[in-house]
């Protein structure tokens, strides 16, 4: 899909353009809002709730409030004049700004301090008091199934989604979205099948840890609020604080620099209800910076439970598969119920079955909330049906790759859902996964105290639908040209892969076109960065504006019968008398779309793309401590065609090495009350250098996503997908012990090493 | 209970009100504008906050700013052109969100003054203290190498 251009330009798609933000971020100067200060501005501390469910029956702020130099001290009395309903989320409005009456974990935010100093906010918020009533409170997922403590009284589904409105005002249960899939008779075909494997697996609560915490500041005037915020989702924040104000979008103004790093921590409404209500209740500037502790109090990452059923014929094809989900979602729902859906349907794999049944269960519970974290809920459940997929396949004495190989889904066949596969190269990525392992090679497993073993994963992601982009492209009187897109660069290199297809449509040299930051006063609505959606979606409303304005230059080029060749100065010259001016091109992308039937899930048009990403892996692993050590990691994935293949590259390897702390050694840890046990990079250990396998693989497989631009689709989490199952498939491999519980720490290993024995 | 102190920093006389309990990093920060050392973890372990003082790169969100008085401070700010480990981290990708990455640089800088010729275990165990969540290790490790080519080449 190269461009036919004029033979001195290079064309911008498929350069690997170090990112355009280079010299900033290696010179210390790029703009965070961690940066930010404002003058007169007030730094919030939050005082946080420290039992996990319970009413609130004092709150005593007299002594902090007595301490020199804490201007206020609020808590959600003090909120009601300007938040009449202080309730917010993406799909429930389950969570207040501040707690009102009640506590749903330990962690959630009750009170602030406002100081013009932090010290002083931080020592004050310390001696703050609260006295709770205590309710029974409820962790697991499976438990708050049936649970007898509820966690919210009455659900508040948001009215955004179709699929949440029907549990509108219901008591007395902590599911908050069951969805069901059914294709075929699932149970009729497993009565039926030759052999019939059942595996339940569970992965435990990990948190995202950006590098910069999570950080918002708010001004205001009488009638304007101003919010910097380090956030994945600039028009949704606008949106949902309008909707609390009660004011129109156009009084609201949501910037976002560069972010630190989010990963999905940093998506829908954190910090930013917060800091606007305290600035205009002090009509001061108001910054809140939390700590890295803090984070962990804020989202995380699902911890779920999954049984998978299969029924195997004897010539090893899966005829029918039953998969239930249980996503704990914490105490309140942000995205929980999406994933619970949007991944949801999934849940069967990458395989062609016939008779598919799938139960996928959000549920609240008395821990901190949990949203997206790379991958949307993907990663729980290739863990498990990839896990389980090996484990079959030994059984069988097939061959894993064999195995799989006999039931990929391919493309033009039905996915469960019955939207047919279209551009996921899922052979291609199980092929090249198996060349760069040497699959075929005879592999030595070793016979001391060190054995050695390999195994590989595979799985695939929809992307989320339907959402919409805008962008808009202005090219100057000097040819010169600025994009306008409210995606946010978090670090996977957005600005530069716009610069990129901006370039390519106006034949400009990448480096030269400006992208503008997110600022709602300025660039238009865009749904979120979220779920590898925006070069996609934003890279094809990018792609439409810069045609439109070049269409729009060809129109004057013509009406001042100018040649086709004449330079863009020359037209506005010619047009305006001087060199001024410009042509302002607009895009706006919103894929097709079919809800899924309610009652069975199927639905003929689930998602614009998919994401197909593998990983094969060597390990050691020491049968004297249960250690395991990676020595190769191969990441194979379909990214359709890179538009530029070293962001690329370090996209599939930074997701993947993440996952490898998901995978080995990341977990939060929760005592019997629901107290966070090591909240800190301490005792939450994330990789570092001494973790890293000692040879890692990256490969995009040749490919091409058709619709979209330029043949390119996102990559953020598709290195993500295959790494949890391929190493315990290869500890199993290695030492013939089956974990089936994430982290597949030391310890769970040596533990299982001895039952073995 | 501020004092003033008196520290050289990227190589010019400065002064600033301090509070004992202030960071070296807080007061580049709110003192001098300066945001390439930032705190993130906030317990000497991730480095994202490194500062050299008196030519050893220090944990600037535990480093007391007190402490700097009299002494040589510089941070990813000095100097006006890039050198070759800056040159090196931005063509080899080596850097995503940013956020880690001057902590990252000011630290491969003390690593290649010492081991000019740093093979991986050496880069790893000297980086190890430096933490990046986009995990652009693979990248940072050719980075050093690069500069490594690059310094002995001048
Ligand atoms: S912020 Fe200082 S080491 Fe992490
Ligand atoms: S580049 Fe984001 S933390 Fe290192």
């Amino acid at each position: 899909m190269k461009r036919a251009l004029s033979p001195a330009e290079t064309p911008q798609v498929g350069r690997s353009l170090p990112r355009l933000e280079s010299w900033l971020k290696v010179t210390g100067r790029a703009e965070y809002v961690h940066n930010l200060r404002l003058p007169g501005m007030l730094y919030g501390r939050i005082f946080r709730s420290s039992v996990a469910h319970g009413r609130i029956r004092r709150l005593d702020v007299s002594a902090a409030q007595a301490v020199g130099g804490v201007h206020r001290v609020v808590s959600a009395a003090d909120l009601k004049g300007i938040v009449p309903d202080p309730y917010y989320g993406p799909a429930f409005h389950d969570q207040p700004v501040l707690a009102v009456d009640k506590v749903r974990y330990v962690g959630e935010p009750v009170a602030v301090v406002l100081a013009a100093d932090p010290h002083v906010a931080e020592e004050a918020a310390h001696l703050i008091v609260a006295e709770y009533e205590e309710l029974p409170a409820v962790y697991d997922e499976l438990e708050a199934m049936t649970s007898k403590a509820i966690v919210h009284d009455a659900l508040k589904p948001a009215g955004t989604f179709p699929d949440l409105k029907h549990l509108k005002g219901r008591t007395g249960t902590n599911v908050a979205l069951d969805f069901h899939l059914r294709r075929g008779d699932a149970a009729q075909a497993l009565a039926a099948a030759d052999r019939v494997f059942e595996h339940r697996f569970r992965t435990q609560q990990v948190m995202h840890t950006p590098l910069e915490p999570l950080v918002s500041v708010a001004e205001s005037t009488d009638s304007s609020l101003t919010i910097h915020t380090a956030s994945q989702s600039p028009s949704f924040v606008r949106i949902e604080v309008a909707r609390l104000l009660g004011w129109p979008e156009n009084r609201i103004r949501v910037r976002v620099p560069f972010l630190g790093g989010g990963f999905g921590a940093k998506l829908y409404i954190k910090l930013e209800a917060l800091v606007a209500v305290l600035s205009l209740l002090t009509r001061r500037a108001v910054k809140i910076s939390l700590t890295m502790e803090e984070q962990f109090f804020t989202i995380t990452k699902h911890a779920s439970s999954f049984r998978i059923k299969s029924g195997v014929t004897r010539d090893g094809r899966i005829c029918a598969r039953e998969c239930e989900v249980w996503w704990n979602g914490g105490a309140y729902a942000d995205i929980g119920p999406r994933v619970t859906q949007k991944s949801g349907f999934t849940a069967a794999g990458p395989y062609d079955i016939e008779h598919v049944a799938i139960d996928s269960y959000a549920l609240y519970t008395n821990l901190p909330p949990a949203g997206a974290l790379r991958g949307f809920g993907i990663p729980q459940l290739v863990w498990a049906y990839e896990c389980h997929t090996d484990m079959m396949a030994r059984e069988l004495g097939i061959d894993p790759i064999e195995f799989r190989r006999r039931n990929l889904l391919r493309d033009g066949r039905p996915q469960a859902t019955g939207t047919l596969m279209r551009d996921a190269a899922i052979e291609k990525v199980l092929d090249r996964l198996a060349v760069l392992l040497e699959w075929n090679r005879p592999f030595d497993r070793g016979t001391g105290v060190v054995r050695r073993g390999r195994g590989i994963a595979i799985g695939f992601k929809a992307c989320v639908s339907p959402t919409t982009s805008l962008a808009a492209v202005n090219v100057n009187g000097d040819g010169s040209c600025i994009v306008y897109c409210s995606t946010v660069d978090m670090g996977q290199g957005s600005d530069t892969a716009m610069a990129q297809i901006a370039g390519e449509v106006l034949h400009l040299p990448a480096e030269t076109v400006r992208v503008v930051h997110s600022d709602t006063d300025v660039t238009p609505y865009d749904m979120a960065t979220l779920g590898s959606r925006s070069l996609f979606h934003m890279g094809n409303a990018v792609k439409l504006a810069a045609e439109d304005a070049l269409k729009k230059l060809n129109q004057l080029k013509s009406e001042l019968q100018m040649p086709p060749d004449a330079a863009i100065p020359e037209i506005f010259k010619k047009k305006y008398g001087m060199q001024a001016g410009n042509v302002v091109g607009t895009g706006s992308f919103i894929p097709s779309y079919a809800p899924p039937d309610y009652a069975t899930g199927l639905t003929s048009d689930a998602t614009p793309f998919w994401m197909v990403g593998g990983s094969g892996v060597e390990i050691e692993v020491d049968t004297e401590t249960g250690r395991v050590r990676v020595a190769r990691l191969v990441n194979v994935a379909d990214v359709g065609t890179p538009i530029n293949p070293k962001i690329v590259e370090t996209q599939l390897s930074g997701a993947a090495i993440m996952q490898l702390g998901f995978t080995l050694f990341e977990k939060m840890l929760f005592d019997e009350h629901g107290q966070l046990r090591n909240a800190s990079l301490a005792e939450y250990k994330i990789p570092g250098f001494l973790d890293m396998p000692e040879e890692i693989i990256n490969e995009a497989v040749s490919a091409e996503q058709r619709s979209g631009p330029f043949g390119a689709k996102g990559v953020g989490e598709t290195g993500t997908f295959g790494v949890s199952p391929a190493i315990a498939n290869a500890i199993h491999d290695a030492v013939g012990v089956r974990l089936t519980v994430l982290p597949l720490n030391p310890e769970s290993i040596f533990m299982e090493l001895q039952k073995a024995k | 209970m501020r004092r003033s102190i008196q520290f050289r920093l990227n190589g010019e006389a400065v002064s600033a009100q301090v509070a004992p309990h202030e960071t070296l990093v807080e007061v580049l920060q709110d003192a001098f504008g300066l945001f390439g050392a930032r705190e993130s973890c906030g317990q000497g372990l991730c480095g994202c906050c490194t500062v050299v003082v008196n030519g050893r790169a220090v944990s600037g969100c535990l480093y007391l700013a007190s402490f700097a008085e009299g002494g040589e401070v510089s941070t990813i700010e000095a100097g006006s052109r890039l050198d070759a480990v800056q040159e090196a981290f931005i063509e080899c990708g080596s850097l995503q969100c940013g956020f880690c990455t001057p902590g990252f640089i000011l630290m491969t800088r003390q690593l290649l003054e010492e081991h000019p010729e740093p093979d991986d275990d050496t880069i790893r165990h000297y980086l190890s203290g430096n933490l990046c969540r986009c995990a652009a290790y693979p990248q940072i490790i050719e980075a050093v190498k690069l500069a490594a080519r690059k310094m002995r080449q001048t």
